[in-house]
């Protein structure tokens, strides 16, 4: 045995056998069982040191609760249980995340540094506006940057996710027709393949919803669309590039019969960063978009947000934009909050205050950073990675629309797995196993066993290489008939596949709570 | 570029592997006309330097609010966040992953939401939460809109108490959705009014404790009369610390609370990201709107967390959904999770306690130089009524360096109550700031 001065042994000695190895704790070395914090924590015990209150709370008597019923961990304790937990996540900044759709981009910490200076942080929605107007600028240069790169002339700033964006573009839609007599116009036509949002928020805003159909080279039917257009029709929602990951390419002709109809053309801008700095949706005939900063313009996703979701605007639509917007004035910028006589067709408020503010900055320093050229470049690079994923899984996956470039995200059916005893959903969770998170799955719902994959810009050659050695190596698995890596995987995550039925059959929401013993904490000085 | 990894080289060795002669060849579905071939009107890219450079003068052209004496609230609020909080929520593990929809690698984040649902419910007084909403005005009107699904009624009573904004919000999305938003007059302390309302066609009365002008009420007899009728009660609180001390919406007969959860755990931001808090009776769980986390099993009989209940969501629901929200405010919700899992429910109380404190010595200050304070009941936030407009009261009191509160005029210009003025006071505020207001006051209005 090869040993140091001490006696500690320096190298393995012969190979160990390791399936099959339980730790004695079941910890797995790095990773780590973690309780809830209702399981650790104390019900008097915390992590904060705060002043003794100098007065008490007399004036309210029985007004008061009594004990608040949750545990508290000391700060030391905190850390750990949530870096335990982090330790249990993918992430982008750990390997591809390849979810369709979704644009999962590095997130630049510069943004995040700039987003925490007190000039933004640290400033209350409703101070004084000469005291804020840093901010303001801010939101107003961003708001040049987002008209410039998409030829629209107005954007909308306040809502909060890109299914606000379309609450608020239909709201918009709905205004302008009210405004014109057109009240009746109460129905939208969405394709088949649109993301689930576009459907819920026209329902949300009263409208009944009816489907365009899909030619099987995975666009719009322009004959169904035209059949489907009439007096009745508000708008049509489109995303471009749809999600077949295709360029609708005959947009011109989509927009010309829409508004020929008397209808507005409602694109999902969710896919923008597949054409940002190269195409101007403006000179689509878009009437109102949303613009995903959390995609597009890179502010983190956050396991679930917070995103923004600012909506550009045609002339036609911008007079009915909700408030408050930034206006320029004599001693500065301004902050209109209750639009006035010269602003009453705005339709009204999408949320207390100015919007995202915190995403607002991370967007902009995002765009300065990359410029007009740069953002060019992203698009490029974004389509440039995904026709290699499609190129290269081709041989063995088969193309949901193999003839011609797709453009930002590749889509697969599940065609090529027929016969092999494994689906869609058991060959996502084997690139578990394989270290990659999961692609989009069984969406868009037109294709079968969709697999939608979009790897964005900021992957490097080595790492799409890497994802595609994995994924044919995978394939060739399940070919060859090693169904069991597949139908029982995850293997090798922190958990293995979970049981979602038994999750909504009795739902358990929330922690139930042992009796607590400890008595309710006196009022001070009570 | 430093975002970008792609190399020249690996530029022109991946076109070759698709077979496209240039990247102009990838985007030939674009029509000829909508191609731009030009750069577009904007500055090029720029260092990281230089970004910095101007990201940290347009800050600096702004007043902090921790830059001196500062009162405003009226639904956001300057509390001090342990640095934890800020440390954890930048790992990348739970900054750069996205919804958890695959479980098996998202239990960080969904342990996380189980845990925040359980803190929010216990807060709240209800049974369960969802896992957030953008932030408490946006909630509202979530809320009224499933109280006409549960009741499959359409009217909606707002009391004159309610956050001005958050009506504003509830008209604009509960409208459209053909709902009957019934908006009473701005009232200081008139919640229960709601009361005479109350008819056989009303889904919801919404009341705010503290309401928009500081007040605190008992909203149990509101409860009893909306349950006599038939109708849901929905209480609104901006300020959750308020939680620590006073009686929790569930407690007096809420079905749904919601709640802006701003003050735990997340900055100012001028106005978001911030977080929603969305709470409700057991019934009620397969009308609530957003993302929900339950617990599960796993194939080796080992507890995890799910993404439950998504047959109500727009995914999988589509027009039939019970809301159209996908992102909500998951990494506030981390926020808000850990600073009240270092607070836990007895530092809880102890800072409600201090912000009570603070507030009670921010109202004999304002009472000794001879104003008026209009809230009888308070948390930590009162209306005053001013000589003059406040509005301009608050410009001038920015001369002497203190941000004097909000004019609730800023909030409603049209309701006549240009002379009140909303001041908050939380544990940052020292007894040097309200020395500073109360000086700053004598010297403007000359007592």
């Amino acid at each position: 045995m090869t040993m140091n001065a001490v006696g500690r042994p320096t190298r393995p000695e012969g190979s160990i056998e390791t399936t099959g190895f339980k730790s004695l704790t079941g910890a797995r070395a790095l990773l780590q069982d973690e309780p809830l914090i209702f399981e650790l924590g104390g019900w008097d015990k915390t992590g904060v040191d705060l002043d003794e209150a100098g007065h008490d709370a007399s004036d309210l008597s029985g007004l008061t609760r009594g004990n608040v019923p949750l545990p508290g961990l000391s700060e030391p304790e905190t850390m750990r249980h949530f870096v335990r937990l982090s330790q249990k996540n993918h992430a982008i900044d750990l390997a591809l995340y390849p979810l369709g759709s979704c644009t999962m981009k590095h997130n630049p910490r510069l943004n995040e540094k700039a987003a925490r200076m007190a000039g933004f942080a640290d400033l209350h929605p409703l101070q004084p506006v000469s005291t804020t107007q840093g901010a303001l600028e801010l939101m107003d240069r961003l708001a040049h940057w987002l008209k410039t790169l998409t030829a629209m002339p107005a954007v909308a700033m306040t809502p909060k996710a890109g299914a606000h964006g379309e609450l608020c573009g239909l709201l918009c839609i709905r205004a302008a027709h009210e405004a014109a007599g057109q009240a009746a116009r109460r129905t939208v036509l969405v394709p088949t393949s649109a993301h689930g949002t576009n459907p819920a928020t026209a329902a949300f805003v009263g409208y009944s919803v009816q489907e365009i159909a899909q030619t099987p080279d995975g666009r719009v039917d322009l004959a169904d669309l035209e059949a489907k257009l009439g007096p009745h029709v508000a708008a049509i929602m489109v995303t471009n590039p749809n999600t077949c990951g295709l360029f609708e390419r005959d947009i011109l002709e989509i927009s010309r019969l829409t508004h020929a109809a008397g209808a507005y053309f409602y694109c999902d801008g969710a896919n923008f960063n597949a054409i940002v700095g190269r195409v101007r949706p403006g000179d689509l005939g878009v009437d109102a978009m949303h613009i995903n900063l959390h995609k597009t313009f890179s502010t983190p996703h956050g396991g679930g947000g917070p995103g923004a979701g600012p909506v550009v605007l045609s002339a036609a639509l911008a007079p009915f934009a909700p408030a408050p917007w930034v206006v320029h004035g004599p001693d500065g910028l301004h902050l209109v909050e209750e639009p006035a006589a010269e602003a009453v067709q705005a339709f009204g408020r999408m949320s207390a205050f100015q919007g995202q503010m915190g995403m607002f900055v991370r967007a902009y320093a995002y765009m300065r950073s990359h410029g007009a050229d740069g953002l060019r470049q992203v698009a490029e690079d974004a389509v440039l990675n995904a026709n290699y994923i499609k190129a290269r899984l081709s041989g063995e996956m088969s193309a949901a629309f193999p003839d011609g470039p797709c453009m930002h995200e590749a889509l697969f059916d599940d065609a090529w797995l027929d016969g092999t005893g494994v689906t869609t959903l058991d060959f996502a969770k084997a690139m578990i196993d394989e270290g990659f998170h999961p692609m989009t799955m069984y969406f868009p719902l037109v294709v079968h066993g969709a697999m939608l994959i979009e790897p964005t810009e900021t992957e490097s050659k080595r790492e799409l290489d890497r994802f595609c050695d994995a994924l044919l190596a995978l394939a060739a698995a399940a070919k060859a008939g090693d169904t069991q890596r597949f139908t029982g995987a995850p293997h090798l995550a922190p958990l293995r596949r979970l049981d979602e039925t038994l999750a909504a059959r009795k739902p358990r929401l929330a922690w139930r709570p042992e009796p607590i013993s400890v008595a309710p904490t006196p009022l001070a000085a009570e | 570029m430093r975002y970008l990894p792609l190399t020249a080289d690996d530029r022109t060795r991946m076109l070759g592997v698709i077979g496209a002669a240039d990247i102009d060849a990838l985007f030939v579905d674009v029509p000829a006309a909508a191609r731009k071939k030009d750069v577009f009107d904007l500055p090029r890219h720029a260092g990281e330097l230089e970004v910095e450079r101007e990201l940290a003068a347009l800050s600096a052209m702004s007043r902090s609010a921790g830059a001196g004496p500062f009162f405003c609230g009226a639904g956001a609020y300057r509390h001090h966040v342990p640095a934890t909080v800020d440390h954890i929520i930048q790992r990348s593990e739970f900054l750069t992953s996205y919804t958890p929809y695959q479980p098996e690698i998202a239990q960080g984040t969904l342990q996380v939401l189980f845990e925040f649902q359980t803190q929010v419910a216990a807060l709240t007084g209800l049974d369960v939460a969802n896992a957030s909403m953008y932030d408490g005005s946006t909630a509202c009107a979530e809320a009224v809109m499933m109280a006409k699904r549960v009741t499959r009624r359409e009217k909606a009573i707002l009391s004159g108490g309610l956050h001005p904004h958050y009506a504003a919000t509830t008209q604009t999305i509960a409208h459209a959705e053909g709902m009957n938003i019934v908006r009473q007059g701005a009232a200081i302390d008139a919640e229960a009014a709601v009361i005479d309302a109350i008819d056989a066609e009303t889904a919801c009365v919404v009341v705010q404790t503290p309401n928009v002008f500081g007040v605190v009420t008992d909203v149990t007899k509101i409860a009893e009369a909306a349950h006599a009728a038939g109708a849901l009660l929905i209480v609104v609180t901006t300020e959750v610390v308020s939680f620590g001390l006073l009686k929790s919406p569930g407690e007096m007969g809420a079905d749904i609370a919601v709640a802006e959860g701003q003050s735990i755990g997340n900055a100012l931001n001028y106005g978001g990201p911030y977080v929603g808090l969305f709470a409700v009776r057991e019934k009620l769980v397969r009308q609530m709107p957003g993302r929900v986390c339950g617990e599960t099993l796993d194939a080796d009989g080992r507890r995890g967390f799910v993404l439950t209940l998504s047959t109500r969501e727009q995914h999988i629901r589509r027009d039939k959904a019970t809301s159209n929200i996908c992102t909500n405010s998951g990494l506030c919700a981390l926020a808000f999770t850990i600073h009240m899992t270092l607070l836990g429910g007895a530092g809880l109380r102890q800072l409600a306690q201090v912000n009570h404190s603070r507030a009670r010595e921010l109202k004999a200050a304002v009472e000794a130089v001879g104003l008026e304070v209009l809230t009888p009941r308070f948390f930590n936030e009162i209306a005053v009524r001013v000589p003059g407009a406040a509005a301009a009261l608050v410009e001038a009191l920015l001369g002497d360096g203190v941000i004097a509160g909000v004019p609730y005029s800023r909030l409603d210009p049209h309701a006549g109550l240009d002379d009140i003025l909303l001041l908050a006071a939380t544990e940052t505020t020292t007894s040097e700031d309200i020395a500073a207001l109360s000086a700053a006051l004598i010297r403007r209005l000359g007592q």
